[in-house]
């Protein structure tokens, strides 16, 4: 009963908000008849999802394969890099400028010369740009959390006379591990937008960015929110999918 | 309740290993910081026998816990000879000599208690089944059977501390290294957990280093109490406590016992003896 | 495995070291892209029908030199051309312009939401799901959508025009890092702070002036970076999807579309949009200077 109450009180402004949101947008589109090419009434975007609902599928398959594997990569050479950042203050002295010029500079503006060097049928560009926007958090969190040993773990192991690679095995890769996770949730967004946006920029044409494009160019604006639509609801697989991982870690440590 | 403090509690095996637990001559430790050369220790003569309970007390920045970590090997004094078991404190740490136990429990949060209290015997290459068999007997000696599966987090911070201690033991070591590590509990738990490590230490036999800044705390657990004093470290005095050393007779009463409070007396008056000197000498001035 | 204590250094000593490595790495860059380019294959590596290695021939990875002797070039061969470098720092420049509005507008509307946030509990409880929803898929895909109605809407004098399409959605990806982390940081007090104040009876506007946006500081300023560097993102997304002239989205487009006869300048234009990157978060960074004593530990 007790549980029931606070869930409500959790949920319940939110969603009357988000109600409230969507029958404003509907009445302001119908009253003040709002042209489409403007803003399009949430019927008839449902309206839309409904019919193209299979391709708006096999669209956000095709984009989130590209995320996944860019993620993976991303995350991969990250964590590489980190541990060697941690070892080596000459890695560490190279990498952590280069990770935070690439965090700030707008990667998907790669998309085009990534096509011409590796042909414009092929995915390896989008997934290369997912890995790279990937790398630079992943990169940063993880080398935050293989530095944070805490000083009374380390005079622990140094007492227990451990060996260094005890030392990464037992205190320094466990501790790391939670922010690895939570450097994989802030990148999943971003993968996700980058992803969507990298097919602006032309290439193969299978994903939910070319959808919208291509949509949005034949005028077909309700058709072009319901692939949007698709985009939202693979950026919050992801979302909720690294949140999980992050929460799942945090609870091991205690966090 | 008079029993006279000596050596009748110690085994054998204690005297054979060697005479002494801690032998430190004229040994000083300077740090080197930014704001230049700062002395933490001085000239610091002392002799620790084999199972001998010897706390360190004085106010922060008397180089308390920098002794400590000398005789630990964490850190490296700058001047003078110190030996643990006869050996440099470097062999001692790498041979295991000692446990050790500090202010925070230090548990990693994602072992278990008892995979925590396994820790050391973990790094020391004991197989699976002799690694459960001592943590099972430890777990018992700080009456944490049932919590073996729970980790850290759901622990209060006395729990926790027990588990670092039960963690110090898990090699039988013939020295216990002990920094403040009753330091954030409360008082209750804090006089709890006091009565509980003189019943350890009782079974164990181990000498301890205990460093601590209560005056009660030093004098219901120590054979000898070294007040040390700051700017720079120093040992200012030796108060040898003569209390019990019975296991049995060192109980709550003992807290309301006029030996106790002579005891502290002692203590408190050896702490604050620098201050009356300095006065006084302030008065030779004028 | 530790890093060695650091020294104290002169002021002037560390970015200038920084700057250094800086260019190293870019050194070590561009000698390993030299590198491919040399023993690379020529059509790529293919695997599983995959291409996984890039073309290593010189109209796909052109080499480092002639790009930077396109850069220096005319763009075209019509007279009086601007060379590529010229072309591309006036695009930059149009694209900062913009992005710059953008970041603005966002601040400005992620700042105010966080303070209404703030105070009213409500509000946050019936909104912050959503901003964070928000910030985890990528609205930004509506960038087409809203591109279209340049030219189309008219309140008033004031004429809907492609640049405030381009600037709004750069201000929709500055919005979200900034409410989040300026509502992080006006919560950030601790209740001790936070009770001193009520015991001395503060307004609500004096705890907020002296205690919250204080101690703010070192949420927000890691949020205004992030966001420059998205109102950068969102403008130049923007712009490849309008075709809006002038800005250096644009130049990528069109500079692609010339890359099978002219392979250096497509990478021009990618160095702009590089520099643009950086650019704008270090306008912040200047931004911030003067906030040295409110950022004891800086949050990202």
């Amino acid at each position: 009963m007790r549980a029931v109450t606070v869930a409500l009180r959790q949920w319940a402004p939110p969603l009357v908000l988000g109600l409230a949101f969507l029958l404003a947008w509907q009445a302001l589109v119908v009253g003040a008849e709002i042209k489409p090419y403007l803003l399009p009434s949430p019927t008839a975007i449902g309206t839309q999802l409904a019919l193209v609902a299979p391709l708006v599928w096999t669209s956000a398959l095709a984009t989130g394969a590209n995320v996944l594997v860019g993620i993976v990569l991303g995350t991969a050479v990250a964590i590489v890099a980190a541990v060697a950042a941690a070892r080596s203050g000459v890695v560490d002295e190279l990498m952590s400028p280069t990770a935070a010029a690439v965090s700030v500079m707008p990667i998907v503006a790669l998309a085009p010369v990534l096509n011409t060097m590796f042909g414009t049928t092929s995915t390896t560009p989008r997934r290369l740009i997912v890995a790279i926007v990937v790398f630079a958090p992943v990169f940063v969190t993880t080398l935050r959390g293989l530095r944070q040993v805490q000083p009374v773990h380390r005079d622990l192991m140094r007492a227990y006379a451990a060996s260094p690679r005890q030392l990464s095995r037992l205190v320094t890769i466990p501790g790391a591990l939670p922010y690895l996770f939570t450097g994989l949730r802030i990148a999943s967004s971003t993968a996700v937008i980058s992803a969507v946006v990298a097919e602006y920029f032309g290439g193969l044409q299978n994903g939910l960015g070319s959808r919208i494009t291509s949509a949005a160019a034949n005028s077909a604006y309700a058709r072009a929110w319901a692939f949007v639509l698709g985009a939202i609801a693979l950026g919050l697989v992801f979302y909720l999918a690294t949140l999980a991982l992050e929460r799942a870690a945090a609870r091991r440590t205690g966090g | 309740m008079s029993t006279p403090v000596s050596t009748t509690g110690l085994p054998p095996a204690a005297f054979a290993l060697a005479a002494h637990a801690v032998e430190a001559t004229g040994v000083g430790k300077v740090f080197t910081t930014r704001a230049g050369a700062v002395t933490a220790l001085e000239d610091v003569h002392l002799t620790i026998g084999a199972g001998e309970f010897v706390a360190l007390i004085g106010p922060s920045g008397c180089g308390k816990s920098t002794l400590l970590r000398l005789i630990a090997d964490l850190d490296t004094p700058t001047s003078g000879e110190l030996t643990v078991f006869g050996r440099s404190p470097r062999a001692a740490r790498e041979a295991q000599d000692y446990g050790i136990a500090f202010q925070q429990a230090g548990l990693l949060p994602w072992r278990s208690v008892r995979a925590n209290i396994e820790l050391p015997l973990e790094l020391h290459g004991v197989g699976r089944s002799g690694r459960t068999v001592r943590s099972t007997e430890l777990l018992e000696l700080v009456g944490l059977t049932e919590f073996a599966g729970h980790f850290p987090h759901q622990l209060s911070g006395g729990m926790q501390q027990r588990v670092a201690i039960a963690r110090s033991l898990a090699e039988q070591p013939s020295l216990l290294l002990m920094d403040e590590p009753f330091g954030a509990l409360d008082e209750m738990t804090r006089e709890r957990m006091q009565t509980e490590l003189v019943r350890i230490c009782a079974e164990s036999r181990a000498a301890v280093v205990f460093v601590t800044h209560s005056i009660p705390e030093a004098v219901f657990l120590a054979d000898r109490v070294v007040v040390m004093s700051p700017r720079p470290g120093r040992i200012a005095e030796v108060v040898p406590i003569t209390l019990t050393r019975d296991a049995a007779g060192r109980d709550e009463d003992l807290r309301e016992d006029a030996t106790f409070f002579a005891a502290v007396t002692r203590v408190r008056e050896a702490l604050h003896g620098d201050g009356h000197v300095r006065a006084a000498r302030g008065v030779d001035v004028r | 495995m530790t890093p060695a204590p650091e020294r104290v250094r002169r002021g002037w000593v560390r970015p200038l070291r920084r700057l250094a490595v800086g260019v190293l790495a870019g050194l070590a860059a561009a000698a390993i892209w030299e590198l491919y380019t040399l023993l690379g294959p020529d059509a790529g590596g293919h695997l599983f029908g995959a291409s996984l290695l890039p073309r290593a021939e010189a109209r796909s990875m052109p080499h480092v030199w002639d790009v930077v002797a396109r850069m220096l070039a005319p763009e075209s061969s019509a007279t009086g051309a601007p060379s590529v470098a010229v072309a591309m720092l006036q695009a930059c420049w149009f694209t900062l312009r913009v992005a710059l509005a953008g970041w603005l507008a966002g601040v400005v509307a992620g700042f105010g939401l966080a303070i209404g946030m703030q105070r009213f509990r409500l509000a946050e409880s019936a909104v912050f799901p959503w901003v964070v929803l928000s910030q985890t898929v990528p609205l930004i895909a509506l960038a087409p959508l809203v591109v279209g109605w340049g030219g189309k809407i008219q309140v008033g004098d004031l004429v809907w025009e492609r640049w405030m399409s381009v600037a709004l959605i750069a201000s929709y990806l500055a919005f979200f890092p900034v409410a989040v982390g300026a509502l992080r940081g006006l919560q950030s007090p601790e209740q001790a702070h936070v009770e001193l104040f009520r015991a001395q009876a503060a307004s609500p506007w004096r705890t907020f002036r002296s205690l919250r946006l204080p101690a703010s500081v070192p949420y927000v300023i890691p949020a205004l970076r992030l966001a420059a560097a998205t109102a950068v993102v969102g403008a130049i997304v923007a712009e490849v999807s309008t075709g809006t002239k002038g800005g250096i989205g644009r130049l990528i487009i069109a500079y692609a579309q010339a890359a099978s006869g002219d392979p250096a300048k497509p990478w021009a234009a990618i160095v702009g949009a590089a520099l643009l990157g950086l650019v704008a978060a270090g306008l912040v960074s200047l931004l911030s200077l003067g906030l040295g004593r409110y950022r004891h530990s800086e949050v990202s």
